[in-house]
C-alpha cells in the first residue's frame, strides 16, 4: 500500500528531496488509481463532454445540466466494490453518502439515487446471498435515513462476482443556476472541515480499491452515518443560501490528502493546514493517519474570515463538527503542519497530477472463437421454461429491493420504480426521467458492442416514458489494467461509448473508472453501468393501465443474436453466441418514432425487450397490468428465425408498444413516414399469457400463477432459500 | 390560520408537508425547529416524518424529548389540532401524548408501498371531512410501523373511539390492523401512512382525493375555506 518503486523515483526527482513519510502518505493516496485514473485519464479524454446544457466549472465532482427556466440538474456516479465485498452492509451504505456529497458540493439538493447491484450466483452461493441482502439493507437504511428516494437501478447475478460484491450508485441533485457554487478562494481564506469526525476508519481505504481484493482489509471500509450526512446536507445548504461558501469539495477517497491537494490545484492556490486542528475521533492518531482517514460524511469548505462566524452559527445550530483547519496562500503549495512542526510541503500540481500511464493493449485470446454457437438440446415444454426463467433471479421481480427502498419521499416520483425508467417532477414543471444499465455477459463476449447495447438500454427506457436523453454517466469497471487483454477490454469499450454518444451527440456528464476487481479467482466480466438521464417537457402520458382489446406492437427487428442472453446462459449454461448489435441509424429511428408517438398520446405504455427477450418483455407487461395477452410469433418483424431465438433473442433498439385500437392507423403513419420496421403482433385480454407460432400454441402461462411466481422468487430465494421452479 | 411544520434534526418530510399546506392547501405554515418555542398564533401543530436523531434507541424516543415538545404537550390540552405523521406519529407515541407503540415491522424491513386506508373514526379535526369505513388510497414508509399496546390500552382504545385509521388489509402485523389513534379528545391524531404524498394527482397513481380530505377536515375544523 505505497508508491510503487519508479513512482518512488520519479516524485523524488520533482521534489529533489526524499519525501518525508507523510508526504509518501498522501502521495501514495492521490496517486493510487481511485483518486488518479493514472491508467485511464488520457483515454477518457475521447468522450464528447459538451453540449448546449452542459455547465462546466472547475472543481465539480459532479456533472451539470441546465434544464431551463433557471434551474440545473446535476448528476454523479460512483462505486463502492471493495468495501462492499468485504463488510456489504457499511460498504453499499458509505457509497451512497459518497455520490450523495458530491451532488452537494456543486450546490445543488440531492434529489434521487440509483443503485446498480452485482454478485455472484445466488441460486448456489450462501456467501453471495448474504453480500446481497446485506447489500441492499445498507443503502436502504443510508438513503431512507436522509430522505432522498432511491428510484432505479438494477440487479444482476453472475458467477464472476463469486466473492464479490459491484455496488454501483448513481445521484440527481436540483437546484437554481445562480446558487451553484463557483469555486473561487482568495489568499487569506480559511479552509474549514465540516461534518463527522475523523478517525482511523477507511484508512488507505483508495490504496486498498486500487488493487485485487485478496485479504479483508477491514480498518480500509469507512463507517457510515447517515444521520450526520442529513445534517451536513442541511448545513451546506443554508450555507449556499446565505452565501457563505467560497469553494467547496466533499472528502472521499484518499481523505483530507485528495480534498486539499486537488481544492488547491483546482484553484490555483496554495493552502497551509494543521493536523491538530482536526477535529478527531480518537486523540492518539498520527499526522499521516489523519491526512488518509476515509471517514465518512465531512465536506472541506473554503470562506472568508468574514463570514465564518455565520457558518459556525449554523454547524452549532445542526450539532456537528466545523474546525478551521487551514489558510489559503499564495502559490501552489500544500502545507501540512502539526502545530508548529512541518509533516509535509508539496506543490499542489505534484500531488493532484500522477503521471498518467500508457498501458499496452492486446485483444484477448477467448474473442477469437466465442461468437461461434453450439447446437442445444431441443425445449420441449416452453411453457415450463418460461415459468423457470420468469423466477430466475436475473429476471424475477425486484420488488423485494425497491420495496424497502423509500422511493416517494420528497414527493416528486411521478412514474414509480418497477417500470422501464422512473419520472420525477421538477419545480419548473418539467419532468426527468433516469435509468442506469450494464449488461456484463453481453460485454464479455462483445465489449464494444456490449457497452453500446447498455448505453442504448438505458436509452430506451428513458424513451419509454417520452424523455429525450440529455445527458450520460459512465461507469468502467473492469480487472487489473495492467494485464493486456483487459485492458484492451476496457478501451473497446469507451470507443463503443465514445461512439455511441457522439453519434447522438449525448454528452457524458460525469463517470467513474473502477479497475482491479479482482478476486484471486480471477477478473469480474467487464462492466460498464451506463446511466442515462432524460429530460420531458410537460406531464408524461405514459403508462396508463392496458384493458381489453388493446394491442400490442413491435417497433424493430428480431435478429439471430443470443449471445450472452439469459436463454443461452440461464437454460443452456453456454456462455457465447453472436452478441446483438445497435445499428445507430436505426437506433435513431425507433427512438424518434416512439417519442413522436408518446408526445402525440397514441399509446398507453412503451416497454423496451431486453433481459429474457420478446418473451419476457410481454410477460412483464401483462403482469404489471394484470392481464392476459396472445402473440403471434410468425408476425415477429426480423429474420427468419427458429421459436425459441424469436422468444428470447436480445436485440436492441426495440419497443412493445400498447394502446387503444383506435389509434392504430395513427401509429403506424409515424413508423412508416420514418421507414421503421414493426408490425402488430398481439393483443390484450384474458387471464392467460400466451404466443403462438402459425396458430399452434407455443407458450400457455396462467397469468396469476406466472406473477405469483415472478414476484416471489427473489424473497424466497434470499430469506428462506427456496428456489422457485 | 396557522400551521407549524416541527422539524427535528433528522426530518425529512418536512418540506414536502409545508409545500402541501402552502402550495396545495393555500394555507399559512411555519417551520418550528424542535430548540425553540412554538410561535403563539398557531392554530395547528404537524410532527413530520423523517429519522429524527437517526432513530437512534428507537424511533421517536430522542425527539420526544426535545424542547418544544413541552409546548406541543400544552397546546394539546388547549385542544389545538395536532398531527404526527409517521415518524411524527412515533414522537407523539414516545411523548406520551397518544397511546401505544411502534414496533419494527413484521417483515423486520423497511417497507414502501402503497396501501388503502379505513376510516374508523370521523369525528376528529383531521377526518371530519370523511365518511366512516371511507377508503384512503397512500402510501407508507417506514421500516418501525407495527402498531401495538396491551390488552387494557386495547380495549380503551375501542371503547373510547380511539381507532381513527385501519389497513384494509394485514400489511406489517400491526394490532387490529391500526394505522392511527388519537387521544381521548380526539385533537391529537397519529397516522404511519403519508397523506402528504398522497394529495397531488401528479404523483398519486391511483386518487388523490381521499388524501385531500385530511387537510380539508382540518380547514373545515378551523373554518377556512378551500
Amino acid at each position: 500500500m505505497s508508491l510503487e518503486d519508479q513512482e518512488l523515483a520519479e516524485l523524488k526527482s520533482k521534489i529533489g528531496r526524499d519525501p518525508t513519510p507523510t508526504e509518501l502518505q498522501i502521495v501514495a493516496a492521490e496517486w493510487s488509481e481511485h483518486c488518479s485514473y493514472k491508467s485511464s485519464k488520457r483515454h477518457l479524454k475521447m468522450l464528447p463532454m459538451d453540449g448546449p446544457l452542459v455547465i462546466n466549472e472547475k472543481g465539480y465532482d459532479s456533472g451539470v445540466l441546465d434544464v431551463g427556466d433557471g434551474y440545473v440538474v446535476t448528476a454523479h456516479i460512483e462505486s463502492h466494490n471493495h468495501p462492499s465485498a468485504v463488510e456489504p452492509y457499511g460498504g453499499a451504505a458509505t457509497g451512497v453518502g459518497g455520490v450523495i456529497r458530491d451532488i452537494l458540493s456543486a450546490g445543488t439538493r440531492p434529489i434521487a439515487i440509483f443503485d446498480g447491484l452485482r454478485f455472484g450466483d445466488i441460486e448456489k452461493d450462501l456467501q453471495a446471498r448474504w453480500l446481497f441482502k446485506n447489500a441492499v439493507t445498507g443503502i436502504a437504511d443510508y438513503g431512507n435515513c436522509l430522505g432522498i428516494p432511491t428510484i432505479g437501478g438494477e440487479v444482476e447475478f453472475d458467477e464472476c462476482y463469486k466473492n464479490y460484491a459491484l455496488v454501483d450508485v448513481a445521484a440527481l441533485g436540483f437546484g437554481k443556476k445562480e446558487n451553484l457554487i463557483k469555486n473561487h478562494a482568495k489568499k487569506g481564506d480559511v479552509v474549514v472541515l465540516m461534518g463527522g469526525s475523523t478517525g482511523r476508519d477507511g484508512i488507505g481505504g483508495s490504496q486498498f480499491a486500487s488493487d485485487s481484493l485478496e485479504s479483508e482489509d477491514r480498518s480500509a471500509v469507512q463507517i457510515p452515518d447517515p444521520f450526520i450526512e442529513k445534517l451536513i446536507i442541511e448545513a451546506v445548504l443554508q450555507a449556499r443560501n446565505d452565501g457563505l461558501i467560497h469553494a467547496m469539495k466533499d472528502l472521499g477517497g484518499g481523505g483530507l490528502s485528495c480534498a486539499i491537494s486537488e481544492t488547491a490545484d483546482a484553484l490555483g492556490i496554495g493552502i497551509e493546514m494543521d493536523v491538530d486542528k482536526v477535529h478527531t475521533r480518537e486523540s492518539d492518531m498520527t499526522p499521516d493517519e489523519i491526512m488518509v482517514s476515509e471517514s465518512q460524511e465531512r465536506m472541506l469548505i473554503v470562506t472568508s474570515k468574514t463570514k465564518l462566524k455565520k457558518l459556525e452559527d449554523i454547524c452549532k445550530k445542526f450539532r456537528i463538527g466545523c474546525s478551521v483547519i487551514g489558510l489559503v496562500k499564495f502559490g501552489n503549495l500544500v502545507h501540512i503542519k502539526k502545530g508548529k512542526k512541518t509533516v509535509a510541503r508539496l506543490s499542489a500540481d505534484v500531488v493532484a497530477n500522477a503521471t498518467l500511464l500508457d498501458l499496452p493493449s492486446k485483444e484477448p485470446s477467448y474473442l477469437k472463437t466465442i461468437e461461434s454457437e453450439k447446437k442445444f438440446k431441443p425445449v420441449s415444454d416452453y411453457s415450463k421454461l418460461m415459468m423457470t426463467l420468469l423466477a430466475s433471479p436475473n429476471i424475477a421481480s425486484k420488488i423485494w429491493v425497491y420495496g424497502q427502498y423509500d422511493h416517494e419521499v420528497g414527493i416528486r416520483t411521478v412514474v414509480k420504480p418497477g417500470t422501464d425508467a422512473s419520472v420525477l417532477r421538477l419545480d419548473n414543471g418539467k419532468y426527468l426521467s433516469a435509468k442506469i444499465d450494464g449488461n456484463p455477459k453481453q460485454c464479455y463476449i462483445n465489449p464494444r458492442e456490449g457497452a453500446i447495447g447498455c448505453f442504448e438500454e438505458a436509452c430506451r427506457n428513458v424513451v419509454c416514458t417520452g424523455a429525450k436523453p440529455i445527458g450520460m454517466l459512465d461507469h468502467l469497471q473492469f480487472g487489473n489494467p495492467k494485464d493486456p487483454e483487459i485492458f484492451w477490454t476496457f478501451l473497446e469499450s469507451l470507443k463503443g461509448l465514445t461512439d455511441f454518444a457522439k453519434f447522438f451527440k449525448i454528452p457524458c456528464v460525469g463517470g467513474k473508472v473502477s479497475l482491479y476487481n479482482e478476486t484471486p479467482a480471477g477478473p469480474i466480466k467487464p462492466t460498464p453501468v451506463i446511466g442515462v438521464i432524460g429530460l420531458i417537457d410537460k406531464k408524461p402520458s405514459v403508462p396508463q393501465k392496458i384493458s381489453t382489446g388493446d394491442c400490442l406492437l413491435i417497433v424493430g427487428d428480431t435478429k439471430n443474436e443470443l449471445g450472452g442472453s439469459e436463454y443461452f446462459e440461464y437454460v443452456h449454461k453456454f456462455v457465447g453466441g453472436k452478441c446483438p448489435r445497435v445499428d445507430f441509424e436505426d437506433s435513431k429511428k425507433h427512438m424518434k418514432s416512439v417519442l413522436d408517438i408518446i408526445d402525440k398520446n397514441l399509446i398507453k405504455s412503451a416497454h423496451d425487450c431486453s433481459k429474457g427477450g420478446l418473451a419476457v418483455a410481454v410477460s412483464e407487461i401483462c403482469m404489471t397490468n394484470q392481464i392476459g395477452c396472445r402473440v403471434s410469433l410468425d408476425k415477429v418483424p426480423g429474420e427468419k428465425l427458429d421459436v425459441d431465438r424469436i422468444l428470447f433473442s436480445e436485440s436492441h433498439s426495440r419497443y412493445l408498444l400498447s394502446f387503444d385500437k383506435k389509434n392504430i392507423s395513427m401509429i403506424e403513419d409515424i413508423l412508416k413516414k420514418n421507414k421503421v420496421s414493426f408490425k402488430q403482433i398481439g393483443q390484450f385480454g384474458g387471464g392467460q399469457i400466451q404466443f403462438e407460432n402459425d396458430s399452434k400454441l407455443i407458450i400457455d402461462l396462467d397469468l396469476k400463477k406466472a406473477h405469483e411466481s415472478w414476484l416471489h422468487a427473489l424473497p424466497n430465494l434470499v430469506l428462506h432459500g427456496k428456489k422457485t421452479t | 390560520m396557522k400551521v407549524a411544520v416541527v422539524v427535528f434534526p433528522g426530518s425529512n418530510c418536512d418540506r414536502d408537508m409545508y409545500h402541501v399546506l402552502t402550495d396545495v392547501f393555500h394555507l399559512d405554515a411555519e417551520y418550528c425547529w424542535h430548540e425553540k418555542e412554538l410561535p403563539k398564533n398557531i392554530d395547528a401543530v404537524i410532527l413530520p416524518g423523517g429519522f429524527s436523531y437517526g432513530d437512534r434507541l428507537r424511533a421517536g424516543v430522542i425527539a420526544a424529548h426535545s424542547p418544544i415538545i413541552r409546548d406541543v404537550k400544552k397546546m394539546a390540552e388547549k385542544g389545538i389540532p395536532i398531527l404526527g405523521v409517521c415518524n411524527g406519529f412515533q414522537i407523539l407515541v414516545e411523548s406520551g401524548l397518544l397511546p401505544g407503540v411502534l414496533l419494527k415491522n413484521e417483515s423486520l424491513n423497511f417497507m414502501c408501498e402503497w396501501t388503502n386506508l379505513i376510516v374508523e373514526n370521523n369525528k376528529t379535526p383531521f377526518t371530519n371531512q370523511f365518511k366512516l369505513d371511507e377508503k384512503i388510497p397512500i402510501p407508507i414508509a417506514n421500516g418501525e410501523g407495527r402498531y401495538y399496546a396491551d390488552d387494557e390500552t386495547m380495549k380503551t382504545l375501542k371503547k373510547k373511539n380511539q381507532i381513527v385509521f385501519r389497513y384494509s388489509e394485514v400489511v406489517n402485523g400491526s394490532a387490529d390492523r391500526i394505522a392511527g389513534v388519537c387521544n381521548e379528545d380526539g385533537n391529537v391524531v397519529g397516522m404511519m401512512p403519508h397523506p402528504e404524498r398522497a394529495v397531488e394527482s401528479d404523483i398519486n397513481p391511483i386518487d388523490n382525493k381521499p388524501s385531500s380530505l385530511i387537510f380539508e377536515s382540518l380547514m373545515a375544523k378551523m373554518g377556512v375555506g378551500k
